[in-house]
């Protein structure tokens, strides 16, 4: 890393970062309607209180322990391993309740919403496991919950749409723009302008204007911090190289966090790939992107020379998503992460490796991490990886059942 | 004249009686060859017109922005083809874009400035973003003599109002209900006096905009404002055949 990198790293791990206008470098801000920026305001005074808070602090992981699971499992992959040629850890937030590593920031937003009195939430979602980490959230602390959902995403995760709705949670049906995660992202913000006083937004992922990534992330860096504490535990030796999928980003900015002060460590995101490298194939975000402005922040972003934002295609519903968040453009532009990405069929390959030789269904999205794991390990023999385990691929059924069955 | 000053000079003379009256149409819908002759059509009545350009994510508008808007983009309009049909026609009245910070971003700020300038372009409204992030925009826009127009809304407390009101140029945008364009129901009572206090602070024409479809919306807020934004009942006027001037006689007669 370039000395002027190095120092942008140590003001973000300095917690100087996002600055007080919500930016990573160049990178966030609050690009949000007017009608908003009192919400924004107060969310960003209250986030302040209560993440110091000890009180707080304590609930939160006492919820996080007795419902959500964690510690999550750091499993030693002995079958990849021997395949692979490395020694091949995963960070298992699959065990985590609801299935994924989306609970973790549904929990603390729904509690934190508690505390500011506010009568219901409303959420987006891709993949469903977001909605779906929400609506049990939701059902935890006593809020009601309202979770829109693409038409197109509610049809190829199903399952988890009834498992919404068994949690007491609306769900609803997204028709307008693409019909999926990002029509749906623009639907609840329409629905939190109408009454931003009494609502709060759970935002799935660190995407959306500030205060949003900064408090994702905080949420999810627990993934992280246990990780590097249970590596150590092993034998006091840190991973070679950490592996996570990247849509919005928020498992991989969970993961990568404890571990961006060990430069030794080799950080590596992995977009969707898609069906090709061709604009609306795939949403590989930061390899093939360019700055903009979507959803109220200033990132990387795949879109025309009109400044449209483009469809994008994945295989994964949880990848499929034309942004990505500001703090993982930042680490990009500092060279303190690499960010690659995994074709759909390659993805699949992978998910078919873990399952027959580790017991284990990943989810697609996390499927892509082992792609670049994989080929990693090809080149770096005796090394130690971490992939992050995102989430488990049961919700994945029916487009596996099809798959199998052509 | 061009610009802030324009603008404020037309809604402060409007051409007829009552508030000055600014309709928004989406450009290009519902299609690309009657752009011009609607524009010409509706300067008859409106003291300024604001144009929206299309964008895939419009987050602060209704369904009926939202579907003018991704049937703009299906008929191929943008920020450039915009700028080249207004360089075809000269009008009396002052021309305001209405655009999402990213397709104005990806024209580029220079760009916009000079585009602005030969096409007769007065001013922008950018629904994302507020003044917090719109520093270089409205310097640039400032230093060429035309107007970034502000928006405030019912939510946006007083000391708010007045940093948003000494940042705005043209007039202040007074957004009227909380929520989306287009709104359906009736506005609510207490909007006269929301009205009323931007009216007190602003030292520039505020004109109310959101949910206004008819008369009886424009009689009720009337003297609390210096103009009134229709847009959503506009554009479905239009969509369904029928005369936009006539639709505009009908707010104030």
């Amino acid at each position: 890393m370039k000395k002027d990198d190095q120092k942008l790293l140590k003001a973000l791990l300095d917690g100087e970062l996002p600055d007080e206008s919500g930016r990573f470098g160049i990178f966030g801000g609050q690009y949000a309607p007017e009608t908003l920026m009192p919400a924004l305001k107060k969310l960003e005074k209250n986030i302040k209180i209560f993440l110091n808070d000890k009180a707080f602090q304590e609930e939160l992981m006492s919820e996080l322990n007795s419902w959500a699971g964690r510690p999550t499992a750091l499993t030693y992959a002995s079958q990849l391993s021997k395949k692979w040629g490395v020694e091949v850890f995963l960070k298992r937030e699959d065990m985590t309740h609801t299935g994924a590593h989306k609970i973790n920031n549904a929990l603390g937003q729904a509690m934190l919403a508690k505390k500011l009195g506010v009568k219901r939430i409303v959420a987006e979602t891709g993949a469903g496991q977001h909605g779906v980490a929400c609506a049990a959230a939701c059902a935890r602390v006593g809020l009601p919950c309202t979770i829109y959902m693409g038409a197109i995403d509610i049809e190829r995760q199903a399952p988890n749409v009834d498992r919404m709705k068994q949690l007491g949670t609306e769900v609803i049906s997204v028709l307008s723009g693409d019909q999926t995660l990002r029509a749906a992202i623009d639907e609840a913000f329409r629905d939190w302008v109408s009454d931003p006083e009494n609502t709060h937004y759970i935002l799935g992922s660190v995407v959306g204007p500030h205060p949003f990534p900064y408090l994702v992330r905080e949420m999810q860096s627990i993934i992280g911090k246990e990780a590097r504490r249970q590596m150590l535990e092993i034998d006091q030796r840190l991973p070679d190289a950490v592996f996570a999928c990247v849509g919005g980003g928020s498992n991989a900015i969970g993961l990568f966090h404890a571990f961006l002060g060990d430069l030794e460590v080799e950080l590596f995101g992995i977009e969707a790939g898609g069906t090709s490298n061709d604009l609306g194939e795939n949403a590989a975000t930061l390899a093939s992107g360019k700055p903009g402005i979507l959803h109220g922040t200033y990132s990387m972003l795949l879109h025309d020379d009109d400044g449209l934002i483009q469809e994008t295609h994945s295989v994964s519903a949880g990848l499929d998503y034309p942004g990505v968040g500001p703090e993982h453009a930042f680490l990009q532009s500092i060279n303190r992460v690499q960010y690659t990405s995994a074709k759909d069929d390659e993805a699949l390959e992978l998910l078919r490796e873990v399952c027959e030789n580790e017991g284990i269904l990943p989810a697609i999205e996390s499927s892509h991490a082992f792609v670049e794991a994989k080929k990693w390990a090809n080149e770096n023999t005796g090394k130690r990886v971490l992939i992050g385990l995102s989430g488990r691929g049961d919700k994945d059924m029916p487009t596996l059942s099809k798959l199998m069955n052509k | 004249m061009i610009g802030g000053k324009y603008i404020e000079e037309k809604i402060r003379a409007p051409k007829e009686p009552g508030p000055a009256i600014v309709p928004f149409i989406t450009a290009g819908y519902p299609n690309t060859k009657d752009f011009k002759q609607t524009l010409y059509e509706i300067s008859k009545k409106a003291d300024v017109i604001e144009i929206g350009v299309p964008f895939s994510d419009p987050m602060a508008d209704g369904v009926t922005i939202q579907r003018s808007s991704h049937m703009a983009i299906e008929n191929g309009v943008t920020l450039t083809w915009i700028f080249n049909q207004l360089n075809e026609i000269n009008l009396d009245t002052p021309i305001v874009l209405m655009s999402y910070l990213n397709p104005l971003y990806v024209f580029g700020m220079e760009e916009l400035v000079d585009a602005s300038l030969e096409s007769g372009v007065d001013g922008f409204i950018v629904p994302d973003l507020p003044i917090e992030e719109s520093k270089e925009l409205n310097q640039r826009l400032t230093e060429a003599g035309l107007a970034l127009i502000q928006l405030v809304t019912p939510a946006t407390p007083k000391d708010r109002i007045e940093m948003i009101s000494d940042q705005s140029r043209g007039f202040i945008y007074a957004v009227t209900v909380k929520g989306v364009t287009g709104g359906e129901g009736a506005l609510s009572a207490d909007v006269t006096e929301y009205l009323k206090q931007v009216q007190e602070i602003s030292k520039i024409p505020v004109c109310a905009g959101f949910g206004i479809r008819e008369k009886s919306d424009v009689e009720m807020i009337a003297d609390y404002v210096d103009g009134i934004i229709v847009g959503s009942a506009i554009v479905e006027t239009i969509e369904q055949g029928n005369s936009p001037t006539e639709f505009l006689d009908r707010l104030k007669n």
